[in-house]
Protein backbone atom coordinates (compact mmCIF):
# COMPACT_ATOMS: atom_id res chain seq x y z
CA UNK A 1 0.00 0.00 0.00
CA UNK A 2 1.25 3.44 -0.88
CA UNK A 3 2.18 5.50 2.11
CA UNK A 4 1.48 9.19 2.09
CA UNK A 5 4.15 11.34 3.68
CA UNK A 6 2.86 14.41 5.41
CA UNK A 7 5.37 16.45 3.43
CA UNK A 8 3.57 15.56 0.22
CA UNK A 9 0.52 17.41 1.43
CA UNK A 10 2.12 20.50 2.89
CA UNK A 11 2.93 23.06 0.24
CA UNK A 12 4.19 25.91 2.36
CA UNK A 13 7.76 24.78 2.81
CA UNK A 14 8.47 24.71 -0.89
CA UNK A 15 6.58 27.89 -1.70
CA UNK A 16 8.61 30.42 -3.64
CA UNK A 17 8.60 34.03 -2.66
CA UNK A 18 6.57 36.26 -4.93
CA UNK A 19 4.02 36.21 -7.66
CA UNK A 20 4.08 32.79 -9.19
CA UNK A 21 2.20 31.52 -6.18
CA UNK A 22 -1.54 30.80 -6.46
CA UNK A 23 -3.18 33.89 -7.86
CA UNK A 24 -6.61 34.83 -6.68
CA UNK A 25 -8.14 37.31 -9.07
CA UNK A 26 -9.61 40.38 -7.44
CA UNK A 27 -12.26 40.56 -10.14
CA UNK A 28 -13.18 37.08 -11.22
CA UNK A 29 -12.64 36.14 -14.82
CA UNK A 30 -14.22 32.80 -15.57
CA UNK A 31 -10.96 31.43 -17.02
CA UNK A 32 -8.97 31.72 -13.84
CA UNK A 33 -8.82 28.68 -11.61
CA UNK A 34 -10.25 29.09 -8.15
CA UNK A 35 -7.52 28.77 -5.53
CA UNK A 36 -7.85 27.52 -1.99
CA UNK A 37 -5.76 27.23 1.14
CA UNK A 38 -6.48 24.49 3.65
CA UNK A 39 -5.30 25.33 7.17
CA UNK A 40 -5.56 22.11 9.15
CA UNK A 41 -3.32 20.15 11.49
CA UNK A 42 -4.88 16.71 11.12
CA UNK A 43 -3.31 14.70 8.28
CA UNK A 44 -6.44 12.71 7.48
CA UNK A 45 -8.50 15.90 7.22
CA UNK A 46 -5.82 17.54 5.11
CA UNK A 47 -6.08 14.72 2.61
CA UNK A 48 -9.87 14.75 2.55
CA UNK A 49 -10.17 18.52 2.13
CA UNK A 50 -7.52 18.50 -0.56
CA UNK A 51 -9.35 15.72 -2.42
CA UNK A 52 -12.73 17.46 -2.12
CA UNK A 53 -11.29 20.68 -3.53
CA UNK A 54 -9.25 19.01 -6.28
CA UNK A 55 -12.30 17.08 -7.43
CA UNK A 56 -13.93 20.43 -8.09
CA UNK A 57 -10.94 21.62 -10.10
CA UNK A 58 -9.67 23.92 -7.38
CA UNK A 59 -5.97 24.54 -7.01
CA UNK A 60 -5.24 23.75 -3.37
CA UNK A 61 -2.43 24.28 -0.92
CA UNK A 62 -2.26 22.86 2.57
CA UNK A 63 -0.58 24.22 5.69
CA UNK A 64 -0.71 22.73 9.16
CA UNK A 65 -1.34 25.69 11.44
CA UNK A 66 -2.41 29.33 11.53
CA UNK A 67 1.12 30.69 11.62
CA UNK A 68 2.03 28.96 8.36
CA UNK A 69 -1.09 30.45 6.79
CA UNK A 70 -0.06 33.92 7.94
CA UNK A 71 3.54 33.45 6.74
CA UNK A 72 2.29 32.35 3.33
CA UNK A 73 0.24 35.53 3.02
CA UNK A 74 3.20 37.63 4.16
CA UNK A 75 5.17 36.20 1.26
CA UNK A 76 2.52 37.39 -1.17
CA UNK A 77 0.19 34.44 -1.63
CA UNK A 78 -3.47 35.16 -2.34
CA UNK A 79 -6.32 32.66 -2.32
CA UNK A 80 -9.99 32.84 -3.24
CA UNK A 81 -10.95 30.56 -0.39
CA UNK A 82 -9.38 29.70 2.96
CA UNK A 83 -10.65 26.70 4.92
CA UNK A 84 -9.63 27.36 8.50
CA UNK A 85 -9.63 24.72 11.21
CA UNK A 86 -10.33 25.95 14.73
CA UNK A 87 -7.99 24.06 17.06
CA UNK A 88 -4.39 24.00 15.88
CA UNK A 89 -1.02 24.21 17.61
CA UNK A 90 1.19 27.34 17.48
CA UNK A 91 -1.58 29.59 16.14
CA UNK A 92 -5.22 28.53 16.17
CA UNK A 93 -8.00 29.38 13.73
CA UNK A 94 -9.53 32.41 15.45
CA UNK A 95 -6.10 33.97 16.01
CA UNK A 96 -4.96 33.35 12.43
CA UNK A 97 -8.23 34.74 11.10
CA UNK A 98 -7.81 37.92 13.15
CA UNK A 99 -4.24 38.35 11.93
CA UNK A 100 -5.16 37.76 8.28
CA UNK A 101 -8.01 40.26 8.41
CA UNK A 102 -5.74 42.80 10.09
CA UNK A 103 -3.30 42.26 7.22
CA UNK A 104 -6.09 43.20 4.83
CA UNK A 105 -6.82 39.72 3.50
CA UNK A 106 -10.24 39.81 1.83
CA UNK A 107 -10.47 36.16 0.81
CA UNK A 108 -13.49 34.15 1.80
CA UNK A 109 -12.48 32.52 5.08
CA UNK A 110 -14.60 29.60 6.17
CA UNK A 111 -14.14 28.04 9.58
CA UNK A 112 -14.31 24.26 9.65
CA UNK A 113 -14.89 23.14 13.20
CA UNK A 114 -15.65 20.03 15.15
CA UNK A 115 -18.91 20.44 16.99
CA UNK A 116 -18.41 23.27 19.42
CA UNK A 117 -20.56 25.37 21.69
CA UNK A 118 -22.24 28.61 20.69
CA UNK A 119 -19.65 30.67 22.52
CA UNK A 120 -16.71 29.20 20.59
CA UNK A 121 -18.57 29.60 17.32
CA UNK A 122 -19.32 33.24 18.13
CA UNK A 123 -15.66 33.91 18.98
CA UNK A 124 -14.54 32.28 15.75
CA UNK A 125 -17.09 34.17 13.63
CA UNK A 126 -16.17 37.44 15.36
CA UNK A 127 -12.52 36.86 14.47
CA UNK A 128 -13.54 37.56 10.88
CA UNK A 129 -14.95 34.42 9.29
CA UNK A 130 -17.39 34.67 6.42
CA UNK A 131 -18.99 31.42 7.43
CA UNK A 132 -18.32 28.14 9.20
CA UNK A 133 -19.21 24.52 8.69
CA UNK A 134 -19.04 21.61 11.05
CA UNK A 135 -16.43 18.99 10.37
CA UNK A 136 -16.11 16.82 8.52
CA UNK A 137 -16.59 18.76 5.33
CA UNK A 138 -18.65 17.00 2.68
CA UNK A 139 -18.98 17.54 -1.04
CA UNK A 140 -22.46 19.05 -0.54
CA UNK A 141 -21.24 21.65 1.99
CA UNK A 142 -18.29 22.53 -0.20
CA UNK A 143 -20.39 22.97 -3.33
CA UNK A 144 -22.76 25.19 -1.35
CA UNK A 145 -20.04 27.51 -0.07
CA UNK A 146 -18.34 27.64 -3.46
CA UNK A 147 -21.63 28.61 -5.03
CA UNK A 148 -21.74 31.60 -2.68
CA UNK A 149 -18.17 32.48 -3.64
CA UNK A 150 -19.06 32.51 -7.32
CA UNK A 151 -22.36 34.34 -6.76
CA UNK A 152 -20.79 37.07 -4.68
CA UNK A 153 -18.18 37.79 -7.32
CA UNK B 1 -17.24 -16.57 -6.98
CA UNK B 2 -18.60 -14.33 -9.71
CA UNK B 3 -18.59 -10.54 -9.64
CA UNK B 4 -22.25 -10.32 -8.62
CA UNK B 5 -21.69 -12.57 -5.63
CA UNK B 6 -18.60 -10.65 -4.59
CA UNK B 7 -20.48 -7.38 -4.83
CA UNK B 8 -23.35 -8.72 -2.75
CA UNK B 9 -20.94 -9.99 -0.15
CA UNK B 10 -19.29 -6.57 -0.08
CA UNK B 11 -22.63 -4.79 0.36
CA UNK B 12 -23.74 -7.17 3.11
CA UNK B 13 -20.48 -6.75 4.95
CA UNK B 14 -20.60 -2.96 4.65
CA UNK B 15 -24.21 -2.93 5.86
CA UNK B 16 -23.26 -4.95 8.93
CA UNK B 17 -20.45 -2.52 9.79
CA UNK B 18 -22.91 0.35 9.68
CA UNK B 19 -25.48 -1.55 11.69
CA UNK B 20 -22.98 -2.40 14.41
CA UNK B 21 -21.75 1.18 14.56
CA UNK B 22 -18.22 0.56 13.40
CA UNK B 23 -18.66 2.94 10.51
CA UNK B 24 -20.96 5.90 9.96
CA UNK B 25 -22.06 7.94 6.96
CA UNK B 26 -18.76 9.77 6.76
CA UNK B 27 -17.26 6.58 5.34
CA UNK B 28 -19.82 6.75 2.52
CA UNK B 29 -18.73 10.30 1.83
CA UNK B 30 -15.17 9.09 1.39
CA UNK B 31 -16.21 6.26 -0.95
CA UNK B 32 -17.88 8.89 -3.11
CA UNK B 33 -14.62 10.79 -3.46
CA UNK B 34 -13.09 7.82 -5.24
CA UNK B 35 -13.43 7.73 -9.01
CA UNK B 36 -11.51 6.77 -12.16
CA UNK B 37 -9.10 9.66 -11.69
CA UNK B 38 -8.57 8.79 -8.01
CA UNK B 39 -9.03 5.01 -7.92
CA UNK B 40 -6.94 4.49 -4.80
CA UNK B 41 -8.37 7.23 -2.65
CA UNK B 42 -10.09 5.00 -0.10
CA UNK B 43 -7.08 2.72 0.31
CA UNK B 44 -4.81 5.75 0.69
CA UNK B 45 -6.94 7.56 3.24
CA UNK B 46 -7.52 4.41 5.27
CA UNK B 47 -3.77 3.68 5.26
CA UNK B 48 -3.10 7.21 6.42
CA UNK B 49 -5.66 6.76 9.18
CA UNK B 50 -3.94 3.55 10.33
CA UNK B 51 -0.48 5.16 10.33
CA UNK B 52 -1.66 8.26 12.13
CA UNK B 53 -3.71 6.35 14.71
CA UNK B 54 -0.92 3.96 15.58
CA UNK B 55 1.43 6.88 16.12
CA UNK B 56 -1.13 8.62 18.31
CA UNK B 57 -1.87 5.50 20.37
CA UNK B 58 1.85 5.06 21.03
CA UNK B 59 2.11 8.70 22.05
CA UNK B 60 -0.89 8.33 24.34
CA UNK B 61 0.52 5.23 26.00
CA UNK B 62 3.80 7.02 26.67
CA UNK B 63 2.13 10.22 27.85
CA UNK B 64 -0.10 8.39 30.35
CA UNK B 65 2.82 6.36 31.61
CA UNK B 66 4.66 9.39 32.95
CA UNK B 67 5.18 10.03 36.66
CA UNK B 68 3.56 13.39 36.25
CA UNK B 69 1.00 13.25 33.46
CA UNK B 70 0.74 16.25 31.16
CA UNK B 71 -3.02 16.22 30.51
CA UNK B 72 -2.81 18.98 27.94
CA UNK B 73 -0.52 16.82 25.89
CA UNK B 74 -2.74 13.79 26.32
CA UNK B 75 -5.76 15.86 25.28
CA UNK B 76 -3.93 17.12 22.18
CA UNK B 77 -3.30 13.54 21.04
CA UNK B 78 -6.89 12.49 21.75
CA UNK B 79 -8.12 15.54 19.83
CA UNK B 80 -6.13 14.39 16.80
CA UNK B 81 -7.44 10.85 17.08
CA UNK B 82 -10.98 12.13 17.44
CA UNK B 83 -10.48 14.26 14.34
CA UNK B 84 -9.16 11.44 12.16
CA UNK B 85 -11.60 8.82 13.34
CA UNK B 86 -14.48 11.21 12.81
CA UNK B 87 -13.33 11.99 9.28
CA UNK B 88 -12.87 8.34 8.36
CA UNK B 89 -16.25 7.46 9.79
CA UNK B 90 -14.85 5.28 12.58
CA UNK B 91 -17.85 5.96 14.78
CA UNK B 92 -17.04 3.86 17.84
CA UNK B 93 -13.43 5.08 18.02
CA UNK B 94 -14.66 8.67 17.81
CA UNK B 95 -17.12 8.13 20.65
CA UNK B 96 -14.45 6.77 22.97
CA UNK B 97 -12.34 9.83 22.15
CA UNK B 98 -15.17 12.11 23.23
CA UNK B 99 -15.31 10.42 26.65
CA UNK B 100 -11.52 10.39 26.79
CA UNK B 101 -11.36 14.18 26.39
CA UNK B 102 -13.71 14.64 29.34
CA UNK B 103 -11.43 12.57 31.54
CA UNK B 104 -8.46 14.64 30.38
CA UNK B 105 -10.28 17.78 31.38
CA UNK B 106 -10.96 16.29 34.82
CA UNK B 107 -7.36 15.10 35.02
CA UNK B 108 -8.79 11.72 35.95
CA UNK B 109 -6.01 9.17 35.46
CA UNK B 110 -8.17 6.10 35.97
CA UNK B 111 -10.73 7.36 33.50
CA UNK B 112 -7.99 8.14 30.99
CA UNK B 113 -6.37 4.74 31.32
CA UNK B 114 -9.74 3.03 30.89
CA UNK B 115 -10.39 5.08 27.76
CA UNK B 116 -6.95 4.32 26.41
CA UNK B 117 -7.64 0.64 26.79
CA UNK B 118 -11.06 1.00 25.19
CA UNK B 119 -9.87 3.12 22.28
CA UNK B 120 -7.08 0.64 21.51
CA UNK B 121 -9.67 -2.11 21.48
CA UNK B 122 -12.09 -0.23 19.23
CA UNK B 123 -9.28 0.81 16.94
CA UNK B 124 -8.06 -2.75 16.46
CA UNK B 125 -11.62 -3.88 15.72
CA UNK B 126 -12.26 -1.21 13.11
CA UNK B 127 -8.83 -1.73 11.60
CA UNK B 128 -9.60 -5.38 11.13
CA UNK B 129 -13.01 -4.63 9.60
CA UNK B 130 -11.63 -1.99 7.23
CA UNK B 131 -8.88 -4.33 6.07
CA UNK B 132 -11.48 -7.00 5.34
CA UNK B 133 -13.62 -4.46 3.50
CA UNK B 134 -10.73 -3.27 1.37
CA UNK B 135 -9.78 -6.86 0.58
CA UNK B 136 -13.32 -7.49 -0.65
CA UNK B 137 -13.05 -4.38 -2.83
CA UNK B 138 -9.81 -5.64 -4.33
CA UNK B 139 -11.42 -8.99 -5.11
CA UNK B 140 -14.27 -7.26 -6.94
CA UNK B 141 -11.88 -5.12 -8.97
CA UNK B 142 -9.67 -8.12 -9.76
CA UNK B 143 -12.74 -9.95 -11.07
CA UNK B 144 -13.43 -7.01 -13.37
CA UNK B 145 -16.33 -5.53 -11.42
CA UNK B 146 -16.90 -2.11 -9.91
CA UNK B 147 -17.44 -1.22 -6.27
CA UNK B 148 -21.14 -0.78 -5.55
CA UNK B 149 -21.94 2.31 -3.49
CA UNK B 150 -24.12 2.08 -0.41
CA UNK B 151 -26.93 4.56 -0.82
Amino acid sequence: MKSIANEDLIGSKSMPHGNDVCQGPSSHSLNKKVTALVVEDNVVNQMIHKRLLSNLGIETQVVENGKEAVDLHHSGAVFDLILMDMEMPIMNGPEATRVLRAMGVRSKIVGVTAYSGDYEKRVFMDAGLDDYYEKPLTMAKLVSLLQELVDNN
Amino acid sequence: MDVGQLQRRFLDYTASLFREGFLDDQFNQLQQLQDESNPDFVVEIVSLFFQDSEKLLNNLTRALDQQSVDYKRVDAHVHQLKGSSSSIGAYRVKNVCIAFRSYCEEQNIQGCLRCLHQVKHEYSLVKNKLETLLRLEQQILAAGGSIPLMV
